[in-house]
Protein backbone atom coordinates (compact mmCIF):
# COMPACT_ATOMS: atom_id res chain seq x y z
CA UNK A 1 0.00 0.00 0.00
CA UNK A 2 0.91 3.54 -0.91
CA UNK A 3 0.90 5.31 2.84
CA UNK A 4 1.41 8.51 1.95
CA UNK A 5 -1.44 8.64 -0.80
CA UNK A 6 -3.53 7.19 1.45
CA UNK A 7 -2.57 9.83 4.33
CA UNK A 8 -3.31 12.19 1.84
CA UNK A 9 -6.68 10.95 0.61
CA UNK A 10 -7.83 10.75 4.44
CA UNK A 11 -6.34 14.32 4.66
CA UNK A 12 -8.51 16.01 1.58
CA UNK A 13 -11.38 14.09 2.25
CA UNK A 14 -11.98 15.96 5.31
CA UNK A 15 -11.32 19.15 3.87
CA UNK A 16 -13.70 18.14 0.62
CA UNK A 17 -16.52 16.91 2.47
CA UNK A 18 -16.53 19.78 4.93
CA UNK A 19 -16.42 22.42 2.35
CA UNK A 20 -19.27 20.38 0.70
CA UNK A 21 -21.53 20.90 4.21
CA UNK A 22 -20.22 24.58 4.40
CA UNK A 23 -21.19 25.43 1.19
CA UNK A 24 -25.16 24.44 1.45
CA UNK A 25 -25.92 26.74 3.64
CA UNK A 26 -24.83 29.44 1.05
CA UNK A 27 -27.55 32.08 1.05
CA UNK A 28 -29.33 30.77 3.82
CA UNK A 29 -27.40 31.72 7.16
CA UNK A 30 -28.35 33.23 10.61
CA UNK A 31 -26.76 36.54 9.52
CA UNK A 32 -25.24 38.02 6.30
CA UNK A 33 -22.01 38.19 7.99
CA UNK A 34 -21.90 34.30 9.03
CA UNK A 35 -23.02 34.00 5.48
CA UNK A 36 -19.48 35.95 3.87
CA UNK A 37 -17.78 33.94 7.07
CA UNK A 38 -19.26 30.09 5.94
CA UNK A 39 -18.27 30.51 2.58
CA UNK A 40 -15.21 31.87 3.12
CA UNK A 41 -14.33 28.86 5.28
CA UNK A 42 -15.75 26.89 2.28
CA UNK A 43 -13.41 28.54 0.05
CA UNK A 44 -10.61 27.74 1.94
CA UNK A 45 -11.51 24.11 2.76
CA UNK A 46 -11.88 23.56 -0.69
CA UNK A 47 -8.80 25.31 -1.59
CA UNK A 48 -6.97 23.07 0.82
CA UNK A 49 -9.00 19.66 -1.08
CA UNK A 50 -7.74 20.61 -4.09
CA UNK A 51 -3.58 20.78 -3.21
CA UNK A 52 -3.72 18.24 -0.66
CA UNK A 53 -5.31 15.87 -3.60
CA UNK A 54 -3.67 17.20 -6.39
CA UNK A 55 -0.58 16.12 -4.17
CA UNK A 56 -2.13 12.46 -3.64
CA UNK A 57 -2.66 12.26 -7.67
CA UNK A 58 1.62 12.78 -7.83
CA UNK A 59 2.19 10.37 -4.63
CA UNK A 60 0.05 8.01 -6.46
CA UNK A 61 1.76 8.62 -10.28
CA UNK A 62 -1.20 7.03 -11.86
CA UNK A 63 -2.05 10.47 -13.57
CA UNK A 64 -4.92 10.93 -12.09
CA UNK A 65 -5.45 14.83 -11.23
CA UNK A 66 -7.26 16.17 -7.82
CA UNK A 67 -10.74 16.48 -9.89
CA UNK A 68 -10.48 12.58 -11.03
CA UNK A 69 -9.78 11.51 -7.39
CA UNK A 70 -12.19 14.38 -5.83
CA UNK A 71 -15.45 13.59 -8.25
CA UNK A 72 -14.64 10.18 -9.47
CA UNK A 73 -14.09 7.57 -6.61
CA UNK A 74 -16.81 5.45 -5.31
CA UNK A 75 -18.43 5.80 -1.59
CA UNK A 76 -15.93 3.10 -0.05
CA UNK A 77 -12.84 4.81 -1.55
CA UNK A 78 -13.77 8.08 0.44
CA UNK A 79 -11.83 8.42 3.54
CA UNK A 80 -12.83 11.06 5.54
CA UNK A 81 -14.05 11.51 9.06
CA UNK A 82 -17.30 10.63 9.94
CA UNK A 83 -17.98 13.92 11.79
CA UNK A 84 -17.32 15.95 8.60
CA UNK A 85 -20.29 14.45 6.53
CA UNK A 86 -22.84 14.82 9.61
CA UNK A 87 -25.71 16.87 8.23
CA UNK A 88 -25.62 20.96 8.92
CA UNK A 89 -29.00 20.81 10.72
CA UNK A 90 -29.29 24.29 12.71
CA UNK A 91 -26.31 26.71 13.02
CA UNK A 92 -25.47 25.33 16.45
CA UNK A 93 -24.76 22.24 15.18
CA UNK A 94 -22.66 23.18 12.34
CA UNK A 95 -20.51 25.45 14.63
CA UNK A 96 -20.25 22.81 16.96
CA UNK A 97 -18.95 20.39 14.06
CA UNK A 98 -16.45 22.80 13.22
CA UNK A 99 -15.14 23.30 16.41
CA UNK A 100 -14.73 20.02 16.90
CA UNK A 101 -12.63 19.75 13.57
CA UNK A 102 -11.24 22.98 13.95
CA UNK A 103 -9.33 22.36 17.22
CA UNK A 104 -8.43 18.77 15.65
CA UNK A 105 -7.04 20.71 12.23
CA UNK A 106 -4.85 23.35 14.25
CA UNK A 107 -2.43 21.16 15.89
CA UNK A 108 -2.33 18.83 13.29
CA UNK A 109 -1.52 21.23 10.72
CA UNK A 110 1.24 23.12 13.85
CA UNK A 111 2.65 19.49 13.68
CA UNK A 112 2.94 19.14 9.66
CA UNK A 113 4.61 22.11 9.00
CA UNK A 114 7.63 20.24 10.50
CA UNK A 115 6.82 16.95 8.38
CA UNK A 116 9.72 15.65 6.37
CA UNK A 117 8.14 15.67 3.32
CA UNK A 118 8.35 18.95 1.89
CA UNK A 119 5.09 19.06 0.15
CA UNK A 120 3.15 18.19 2.53
CA UNK A 121 4.86 20.75 5.25
CA UNK A 122 4.24 23.86 2.57
CA UNK A 123 0.29 22.78 2.25
CA UNK A 124 0.29 22.43 5.92
CA UNK A 125 2.05 25.78 6.56
CA UNK A 126 -1.11 27.54 4.06
CA UNK A 127 -3.49 25.56 5.43
CA UNK A 128 -2.63 26.39 9.38
CA UNK A 129 -3.18 30.06 8.89
CA UNK A 130 -6.68 29.25 7.66
CA UNK A 131 -7.31 27.12 10.22
CA UNK A 132 -6.12 29.59 12.86
CA UNK A 133 -8.84 31.61 11.78
CA UNK A 134 -11.60 29.05 11.30
CA UNK A 135 -10.59 28.10 15.20
CA UNK A 136 -10.92 31.07 16.32
CA UNK A 137 -14.34 31.47 14.45
CA UNK A 138 -16.53 28.62 15.59
CA UNK A 139 -14.63 28.43 19.05
CA UNK A 140 -16.01 32.35 19.51
CA UNK A 141 -18.93 31.09 18.28
CA UNK A 142 -19.67 27.80 20.63
CA UNK A 143 -19.30 30.55 23.30
CA UNK A 144 -21.54 32.83 22.54
CA UNK A 145 -24.00 30.09 21.77
CA UNK A 146 -23.57 28.23 25.01
CA UNK A 147 -23.58 30.99 27.17
CA UNK A 148 -26.04 32.97 25.39
CA UNK A 149 -29.82 32.22 26.27
CA UNK A 150 -31.31 28.99 27.71
CA UNK A 151 -32.44 28.28 23.91
CA UNK A 152 -29.19 28.37 22.50
CA UNK A 153 -27.50 26.98 25.10
CA UNK A 154 -29.88 23.98 24.87
CA UNK A 155 -29.51 23.91 21.73
CA UNK A 156 -25.34 24.00 21.46
CA UNK A 157 -25.63 21.44 24.40
CA UNK A 158 -27.50 18.60 22.22
CA UNK A 159 -25.07 19.34 19.37
CA UNK A 160 -22.06 18.31 21.46
CA UNK A 161 -23.78 15.60 23.15
CA UNK A 162 -25.03 14.39 19.23
CA UNK A 163 -21.43 15.02 17.66
CA UNK A 164 -19.34 13.72 20.64
CA UNK A 165 -19.46 10.45 19.11
CA UNK A 166 -17.45 10.80 16.19
CA UNK A 167 -14.85 12.80 17.94
CA UNK A 168 -12.28 9.85 18.65
CA UNK A 169 -12.04 8.86 14.97
CA UNK A 170 -10.20 11.75 14.40
CA UNK A 171 -7.40 10.50 16.30
CA UNK A 172 -7.77 7.00 14.44
CA UNK A 173 -4.46 5.26 13.54
CA UNK A 174 -3.61 2.42 11.66
CA UNK A 175 -0.57 1.15 9.76
CA UNK A 176 -0.59 3.88 7.45
CA UNK A 177 0.21 6.08 10.04
CA UNK A 178 2.75 3.61 11.60
CA UNK A 179 4.65 3.65 8.54
CA UNK A 180 4.74 7.33 8.23
CA UNK A 181 5.31 8.02 11.79
CA UNK A 182 8.63 5.93 11.50
CA UNK A 183 9.22 8.45 8.55
CA UNK A 184 9.26 11.16 10.36
CA UNK A 185 6.37 12.45 8.18
CA UNK A 186 3.37 12.65 10.35
CA UNK A 187 3.61 12.81 14.01
CA UNK A 188 2.17 11.52 17.44
CA UNK A 189 -1.63 10.86 17.65
CA UNK A 190 -1.46 10.90 21.74
CA UNK A 191 0.34 14.43 21.20
CA UNK A 192 -2.20 16.01 18.86
CA UNK A 193 -5.36 14.32 20.89
CA UNK A 194 -3.73 16.16 24.40
CA UNK A 195 -3.25 19.56 22.29
CA UNK A 196 -7.28 18.88 21.12
CA UNK A 197 -8.39 17.93 24.73
CA UNK A 198 -7.00 20.94 26.31
CA UNK A 199 -8.72 23.00 23.75
CA UNK A 200 -12.14 22.02 23.40
CA UNK A 201 -12.27 21.43 27.22
CA UNK A 202 -11.07 25.30 27.81
CA UNK A 203 -13.64 26.60 25.25
CA UNK A 204 -16.73 24.28 26.23
CA UNK A 205 -16.25 25.67 29.52
CA UNK A 206 -16.24 29.34 28.75
CA UNK A 207 -19.28 27.88 26.34
CA UNK A 208 -20.76 26.84 30.01
CA UNK A 209 -21.09 23.16 28.10
CA UNK A 210 -20.98 19.92 29.68
CA UNK A 211 -19.12 17.00 27.71
CA UNK A 212 -21.44 14.15 27.43
CA UNK A 213 -20.50 11.10 29.39
CA UNK A 214 -21.59 8.75 26.16
CA UNK A 215 -18.44 6.60 25.54
CA UNK A 216 -19.38 4.94 22.84
CA UNK A 217 -17.23 6.16 19.54
CA UNK A 218 -17.78 5.35 15.92
CA UNK A 219 -15.40 4.71 13.30
CA UNK A 220 -15.14 3.95 9.98
CA UNK A 221 -14.83 6.76 7.68
CA UNK A 222 -10.89 6.03 7.37
CA UNK A 223 -11.35 2.51 5.84
CA UNK A 224 -14.26 4.00 3.53
CA UNK A 225 -17.11 2.95 5.83
CA UNK A 226 -19.19 5.75 6.04
CA UNK A 227 -22.84 7.20 7.41
CA UNK A 228 -25.93 7.16 4.89
CA UNK A 229 -25.13 10.60 4.44
CA UNK A 230 -22.05 10.12 2.09
CA UNK A 231 -24.20 8.86 -0.51
CA UNK A 232 -26.31 11.61 -0.60
CA UNK A 233 -23.49 14.24 -0.52
CA UNK A 234 -21.66 12.44 -3.35
CA UNK A 235 -24.41 12.50 -5.77
CA UNK A 236 -24.72 16.03 -5.42
CA UNK A 237 -20.90 16.53 -5.93
CA UNK A 238 -20.24 13.84 -8.07
CA UNK A 239 -23.60 15.07 -10.54
CA UNK A 240 -21.72 17.07 -13.34
CA UNK A 241 -18.71 14.36 -13.83
CA UNK A 242 -21.03 11.36 -13.57
CA UNK A 243 -23.90 12.70 -16.20
CA UNK A 244 -21.05 14.14 -18.89
CA UNK A 245 -18.22 11.74 -18.68
CA UNK A 246 -14.82 13.46 -19.65
CA UNK A 247 -15.54 16.41 -20.63
CA UNK A 248 -13.60 19.78 -19.39
CA UNK A 249 -15.53 22.35 -17.87
CA UNK B 1 -39.84 81.88 7.24
CA UNK B 2 -39.45 78.06 7.15
CA UNK B 3 -40.40 77.84 3.76
CA UNK B 4 -38.07 80.33 2.56
CA UNK B 5 -35.30 78.19 4.17
CA UNK B 6 -36.34 75.67 2.59
CA UNK B 7 -36.27 76.75 -0.71
CA UNK B 8 -32.85 77.80 -0.17
CA UNK B 9 -31.35 74.75 1.02
CA UNK B 10 -33.03 73.04 -1.90
CA UNK B 11 -31.22 75.82 -4.51
CA UNK B 12 -28.33 75.12 -2.40
CA UNK B 13 -28.73 71.44 -2.89
CA UNK B 14 -29.05 71.47 -6.31
CA UNK B 15 -26.01 73.60 -6.99
CA UNK B 16 -23.97 71.85 -5.59
CA UNK B 17 -25.70 68.50 -7.38
CA UNK B 18 -24.99 71.00 -10.88
CA UNK B 19 -21.05 71.25 -9.86
CA UNK B 20 -20.55 67.90 -9.33
CA UNK B 21 -20.19 67.80 -5.31
CA UNK B 22 -20.96 64.63 -3.19
CA UNK B 23 -23.58 64.41 -0.95
CA UNK B 24 -22.31 63.22 2.25
CA UNK B 25 -24.53 61.71 4.94
CA UNK B 26 -24.40 64.55 7.40
CA UNK B 27 -25.38 67.37 4.61
CA UNK B 28 -28.82 68.52 4.26
CA UNK B 29 -30.75 66.91 1.47
CA UNK B 30 -34.45 67.18 0.52
CA UNK B 31 -36.40 64.39 1.76
CA UNK B 32 -37.60 62.96 -1.48
CA UNK B 33 -34.06 62.75 -2.08
CA UNK B 34 -33.28 61.01 0.50
CA UNK B 35 -36.21 58.43 0.18
CA UNK B 36 -35.31 57.84 -3.58
CA UNK B 37 -32.04 56.94 -2.52
CA UNK B 38 -32.91 54.42 0.32
CA UNK B 39 -35.29 52.78 -2.13
CA UNK B 40 -32.73 52.51 -4.54
CA UNK B 41 -29.78 51.09 -2.74
CA UNK B 42 -31.96 48.88 -0.42
CA UNK B 43 -33.55 47.46 -3.91
CA UNK B 44 -29.53 46.98 -4.91
CA UNK B 45 -28.65 45.26 -1.44
CA UNK B 46 -31.70 43.04 -2.00
CA UNK B 47 -31.24 41.81 -5.21
CA UNK B 48 -27.10 41.05 -4.09
CA UNK B 49 -28.50 39.10 -1.31
CA UNK B 50 -31.28 37.28 -3.25
CA UNK B 51 -28.83 36.77 -6.46
CA UNK B 52 -26.68 34.32 -3.99
CA UNK B 53 -29.48 31.90 -4.11
CA UNK B 54 -29.68 31.12 -7.80
CA UNK B 55 -25.93 30.39 -7.86
CA UNK B 56 -25.74 29.12 -3.98
CA UNK B 57 -27.89 26.35 -6.17
CA UNK B 58 -24.82 24.99 -8.40
CA UNK B 59 -22.00 25.39 -5.83
CA UNK B 60 -22.54 21.80 -4.37
CA UNK B 61 -22.50 20.32 -8.04
CA UNK B 62 -20.08 22.42 -9.99
CA UNK B 63 -18.15 20.27 -12.23
CA UNK B 64 -14.79 20.71 -10.70
CA UNK B 65 -12.46 22.18 -7.79
CA UNK B 66 -11.73 25.51 -9.38
CA UNK B 67 -15.00 26.18 -10.92
CA UNK B 68 -16.53 25.66 -7.56
CA UNK B 69 -13.84 28.02 -5.91
CA UNK B 70 -14.36 30.41 -8.21
CA UNK B 71 -17.97 29.98 -7.79
CA UNK B 72 -17.96 30.22 -3.72
CA UNK B 73 -15.87 33.73 -4.24
CA UNK B 74 -18.25 34.73 -6.27
CA UNK B 75 -21.39 34.27 -4.62
CA UNK B 76 -19.43 35.62 -1.22
CA UNK B 77 -18.62 38.67 -2.76
CA UNK B 78 -22.00 39.40 -3.69
CA UNK B 79 -22.73 38.95 -0.02
CA UNK B 80 -20.31 41.61 0.30
CA UNK B 81 -21.77 43.67 -1.98
CA UNK B 82 -25.01 43.40 0.30
CA UNK B 83 -23.04 44.44 3.35
CA UNK B 84 -21.74 47.31 2.18
CA UNK B 85 -24.89 48.68 0.25
CA UNK B 86 -27.15 47.87 3.64
CA UNK B 87 -24.58 50.13 5.38
CA UNK B 88 -24.80 52.29 3.02
CA UNK B 89 -28.68 52.96 3.36
CA UNK B 90 -28.32 53.24 7.12
CA UNK B 91 -26.28 56.39 6.84
CA UNK B 92 -29.62 57.58 5.51
CA UNK B 93 -31.12 56.81 8.60
CA UNK B 94 -32.59 53.61 7.19
CA UNK B 95 -32.71 50.40 10.03
CA UNK B 96 -31.09 47.17 7.91
CA UNK B 97 -33.76 45.12 9.88
CA UNK B 98 -36.39 47.19 8.59
CA UNK B 99 -35.18 47.18 5.44
CA UNK B 100 -34.69 43.60 5.31
CA UNK B 101 -38.26 42.76 6.45
CA UNK B 102 -39.57 45.00 3.74
CA UNK B 103 -38.15 42.50 1.38
CA UNK B 104 -39.75 39.51 3.47
CA UNK B 105 -43.35 41.28 3.49
CA UNK B 106 -42.77 41.69 -0.40
CA UNK B 107 -42.89 45.59 0.24
CA UNK B 108 -39.53 46.15 -0.82
CA UNK B 109 -38.30 44.78 -4.40
CA UNK B 110 -34.75 43.18 -6.22
CA UNK B 111 -33.65 42.39 -9.40
CA UNK B 112 -36.49 40.19 -11.20
CA UNK B 113 -33.96 38.48 -12.91
CA UNK B 114 -33.53 36.17 -9.59
CA UNK B 115 -36.51 35.24 -9.96
CA UNK B 116 -35.54 32.73 -13.02
CA UNK B 117 -34.55 29.70 -12.13
CA UNK B 118 -30.86 28.16 -12.74
CA UNK B 119 -31.13 24.59 -14.04
CA UNK B 120 -28.17 23.76 -15.91
CA UNK B 121 -24.42 24.37 -14.62
CA UNK B 122 -24.37 26.64 -18.32
CA UNK B 123 -26.81 28.85 -16.31
CA UNK B 124 -23.51 30.11 -13.82
CA UNK B 125 -21.80 30.98 -17.18
CA UNK B 126 -25.02 32.82 -18.42
CA UNK B 127 -25.63 34.45 -15.31
CA UNK B 128 -22.23 35.66 -14.65
CA UNK B 129 -21.68 36.72 -18.79
CA UNK B 130 -24.74 38.60 -18.83
CA UNK B 131 -26.66 39.73 -15.43
CA UNK B 132 -22.86 40.56 -13.88
CA UNK B 133 -22.72 42.22 -16.94
CA UNK B 134 -25.90 44.23 -17.43
CA UNK B 135 -24.93 45.24 -13.37
CA UNK B 136 -21.63 46.01 -14.59
CA UNK B 137 -23.37 48.34 -17.06
CA UNK B 138 -25.82 49.74 -14.41
CA UNK B 139 -23.47 50.44 -11.77
CA UNK B 140 -19.91 52.11 -13.56
CA UNK B 141 -22.28 54.86 -13.79
CA UNK B 142 -23.68 54.76 -10.44
CA UNK B 143 -19.63 55.08 -9.24
CA UNK B 144 -20.23 58.83 -10.33
CA UNK B 145 -23.85 59.28 -8.29
CA UNK B 146 -24.27 62.12 -6.40
CA UNK B 147 -24.85 60.40 -2.83
CA UNK B 148 -20.80 59.98 -1.93
CA UNK B 149 -21.18 56.66 0.43
CA UNK B 150 -22.80 54.53 -2.45
CA UNK B 151 -20.61 55.93 -5.32
CA UNK B 152 -17.94 54.88 -3.18
CA UNK B 153 -19.37 51.35 -2.72
CA UNK B 154 -20.04 50.98 -6.36
CA UNK B 155 -16.06 51.62 -7.15
CA UNK B 156 -15.03 48.87 -5.02
CA UNK B 157 -18.24 46.76 -6.33
CA UNK B 158 -17.63 47.39 -9.81
CA UNK B 159 -13.93 45.66 -9.56
CA UNK B 160 -15.71 42.84 -8.35
CA UNK B 161 -18.29 42.80 -10.74
CA UNK B 162 -15.87 42.70 -13.84
CA UNK B 163 -14.72 39.25 -12.09
CA UNK B 164 -17.48 37.78 -12.12
CA UNK B 165 -18.78 38.68 -15.48
CA UNK B 166 -15.51 36.95 -16.88
CA UNK B 167 -15.46 33.91 -14.56
CA UNK B 168 -18.90 33.59 -16.54
CA UNK B 169 -17.64 34.37 -20.23
CA UNK B 170 -15.02 31.67 -19.44
CA UNK B 171 -17.69 29.08 -18.84
CA UNK B 172 -19.66 29.93 -21.71
CA UNK B 173 -17.09 29.83 -24.15
CA UNK B 174 -15.41 26.42 -22.62
CA UNK B 175 -18.70 25.02 -23.13
CA UNK B 176 -19.32 26.70 -26.69
CA UNK B 177 -16.14 25.30 -27.45
CA UNK B 178 -17.32 21.58 -26.04
CA UNK B 179 -18.58 18.75 -26.57
CA UNK B 180 -22.31 19.43 -28.41
CA UNK B 181 -23.92 18.08 -25.39
CA UNK B 182 -22.23 21.27 -23.97
CA UNK B 183 -22.85 23.39 -26.73
CA UNK B 184 -26.64 22.58 -26.53
CA UNK B 185 -26.62 23.58 -22.37
CA UNK B 186 -24.43 26.44 -23.23
CA UNK B 187 -27.31 27.91 -26.20
CA UNK B 188 -30.04 26.48 -23.95
CA UNK B 189 -29.14 28.99 -21.33
CA UNK B 190 -28.08 32.09 -23.02
CA UNK B 191 -32.02 31.24 -24.87
CA UNK B 192 -33.57 31.87 -21.38
CA UNK B 193 -31.20 34.37 -19.67
CA UNK B 194 -30.95 36.55 -23.02
CA UNK B 195 -34.56 38.70 -22.69
CA UNK B 196 -34.46 38.64 -18.79
CA UNK B 197 -31.05 39.95 -19.03
CA UNK B 198 -32.35 43.14 -21.26
CA UNK B 199 -35.37 43.79 -19.05
CA UNK B 200 -32.87 44.14 -15.78
CA UNK B 201 -32.47 47.73 -17.47
CA UNK B 202 -36.06 48.67 -16.19
CA UNK B 203 -39.08 49.59 -18.34
CA UNK B 204 -38.72 51.76 -21.33
CA UNK B 205 -37.81 55.29 -20.95
CA UNK B 206 -40.88 56.25 -22.08
CA UNK B 207 -42.34 54.67 -19.39
CA UNK B 208 -39.84 54.75 -16.48
CA UNK B 209 -41.62 57.24 -14.07
CA UNK B 210 -38.20 57.63 -11.93
CA UNK B 211 -36.03 58.41 -14.12
CA UNK B 212 -36.54 62.54 -15.08
CA UNK B 213 -35.97 62.90 -11.26
CA UNK B 214 -33.16 60.66 -10.75
CA UNK B 215 -31.35 62.35 -13.78
CA UNK B 216 -31.58 65.84 -12.41
CA UNK B 217 -30.30 64.52 -8.69
CA UNK B 218 -27.52 62.69 -10.40
CA UNK B 219 -28.63 59.61 -9.00
CA UNK B 220 -28.86 58.14 -12.19
CA UNK B 221 -26.70 59.26 -15.45
CA UNK B 222 -27.97 57.70 -17.97
CA UNK B 223 -31.07 55.98 -19.38
CA UNK B 224 -32.77 52.82 -18.98
CA UNK B 225 -32.62 52.70 -23.26
CA UNK B 226 -29.28 53.83 -23.30
CA UNK B 227 -27.73 51.64 -20.99
CA UNK B 228 -29.90 48.53 -23.02
CA UNK B 229 -28.54 49.68 -26.01
CA UNK B 230 -25.02 49.29 -24.49
CA UNK B 231 -25.73 46.32 -23.38
CA UNK B 232 -26.63 44.80 -26.60
CA UNK B 233 -23.92 46.17 -28.99
CA UNK B 234 -21.39 44.88 -26.14
CA UNK B 235 -23.01 41.65 -26.13
CA UNK B 236 -23.51 40.39 -29.12
CA UNK B 237 -20.14 40.41 -30.96
CA UNK B 238 -19.13 38.31 -27.78
CA UNK B 239 -21.99 35.66 -28.34
CA UNK B 240 -20.31 35.66 -32.24
CA UNK B 241 -17.11 35.24 -31.07
CA UNK B 242 -17.64 32.17 -28.86
CA UNK B 243 -20.77 31.03 -31.79
CA UNK B 244 -23.22 31.24 -29.81
CA UNK B 245 -26.35 32.76 -31.11
CA UNK B 246 -28.51 35.52 -29.71
CA UNK B 247 -31.93 34.48 -29.76
CA UNK B 248 -33.94 37.38 -31.50
CA UNK B 249 -34.07 37.18 -35.24
CA UNK B 250 -35.23 40.60 -35.60
CA UNK B 251 -31.25 41.64 -34.54
CA UNK B 252 -29.52 43.67 -37.08
CA UNK B 253 -26.66 45.88 -37.10
CA UNK B 254 -27.71 49.54 -37.82
CA UNK B 255 -24.72 51.16 -39.65
CA UNK B 256 -26.80 54.85 -39.22
CA UNK B 257 -27.15 54.46 -35.40
CA UNK B 258 -23.91 52.67 -35.17
CA UNK B 259 -25.80 49.97 -32.52
CA UNK B 260 -27.89 47.11 -33.19
CA UNK B 261 -31.98 47.27 -33.68
CA UNK B 262 -32.95 44.58 -31.39
CA UNK B 263 -36.72 42.85 -31.31
CA UNK B 264 -39.47 43.90 -29.00
CA UNK B 265 -38.96 42.88 -25.58
CA UNK B 266 -41.94 41.04 -23.61
CA UNK B 267 -42.75 43.86 -21.54
CA UNK B 268 -45.93 41.61 -20.07
CA UNK B 269 -43.48 39.10 -18.83
CA UNK B 270 -41.64 41.73 -17.10
CA UNK B 271 -44.68 43.07 -15.19
CA UNK B 272 -45.42 39.72 -14.43
CA UNK B 273 -42.69 39.08 -12.60
CA UNK B 274 -42.35 41.97 -10.83
CA UNK B 275 -46.08 41.08 -9.53
CA UNK B 276 -44.69 38.23 -8.14
CA UNK B 277 -45.60 35.63 -10.64
CA UNK B 278 -42.41 34.56 -11.93
CA UNK B 279 -41.25 31.01 -11.69
CA UNK B 280 -38.94 31.64 -8.07
CA UNK B 281 -40.35 34.66 -6.99
CA UNK B 282 -42.14 32.93 -3.91
CA UNK B 283 -38.94 30.24 -3.13
CA UNK B 284 -36.41 33.50 -3.56
CA UNK B 285 -37.95 35.17 -0.87
CA UNK B 286 -39.22 32.40 1.42
CA UNK B 287 -35.42 31.36 1.65
CA UNK B 288 -34.51 34.47 2.62
CA UNK B 289 -37.28 34.86 5.31
CA UNK B 290 -36.73 31.20 5.99
CA UNK B 291 -32.63 32.06 6.50
CA UNK B 292 -34.01 35.22 9.06
CA UNK B 293 -36.57 33.27 11.20
CA UNK B 294 -34.23 29.96 11.37
CA UNK B 295 -31.21 32.95 12.62
CA UNK B 296 -33.27 34.44 15.00
CA UNK B 297 -32.33 32.43 17.88
CA UNK B 298 -28.47 32.79 16.78
CA UNK B 299 -28.87 36.72 16.82
CA UNK B 300 -30.47 36.64 20.33
CA UNK B 301 -27.89 33.97 21.56
CA UNK B 302 -24.93 36.83 20.25
CA UNK B 303 -26.90 39.94 21.84
CA UNK B 304 -27.23 37.76 24.99
CA UNK B 305 -23.63 36.94 25.14
CA UNK B 306 -22.56 40.95 24.23
CA UNK B 307 -24.90 42.00 26.84
CA UNK B 308 -23.70 39.85 29.70
CA UNK B 309 -19.65 40.12 28.23
CA UNK B 310 -20.69 44.45 28.72
CA UNK B 311 -21.92 43.45 32.60
CA UNK B 312 -18.68 41.71 33.49
CA UNK B 313 -16.39 44.40 32.08
CA UNK B 314 -18.85 47.16 33.88
CA UNK B 315 -18.61 45.38 37.29
FE1 LIG C 1 -22.76 42.07 -6.78
FE1 LIG D 1 -24.87 44.55 -8.09
FE1 LIG E 1 -21.73 39.96 -9.23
Amino acid sequence: MNTLFEYLVRLGDDSLILGHRLSEWCGHGPILEEDIAMTNIALDLVGQATSILKYAGEVEGKGRSEDDIAFLRYEREYKNALLVEQPNDDFGVTMMRQFLFDAFRKPLFEQLTQSSDEQLAAIAEKSLKETKYHLKHSAEWVIRLGDGTDESHDRVQSALNDLWRYTDELFFTDEVDADLEAKGIIFSSEELKASWSEMVKNVLNQATLTIPDNGWQHDGGRRGLHSEHLGYILAELQYMQRAYPGMEW
Amino acid sequence: MAELNIQELERRFQEKIDNDIRIEPNDWMPERYRQTLIRQISQHAHSEIVGMLPEGNWITRAPNLRRKAVLLAKVQDEAGHGLYLYSATETLGADREETIDDLHSGKAKYSSIFNYPTLSWADMGAVGWLVDGAAIMNQVPLCRCSYGPYARAMVRVCKEESFHQRQGFEIMMKLAAGSEEQKAMAQDALNRFWWPALMMFGPPDADSKHTAQSMAWKIKRNTNDELRQQMVDITVPQAEMIGLTIPDPDLKWNEEKGGYDFGEIDWDEFWNVVKGNGPCNKERVEARRKAKENGEWVREAANAYAAKQKMKKAS
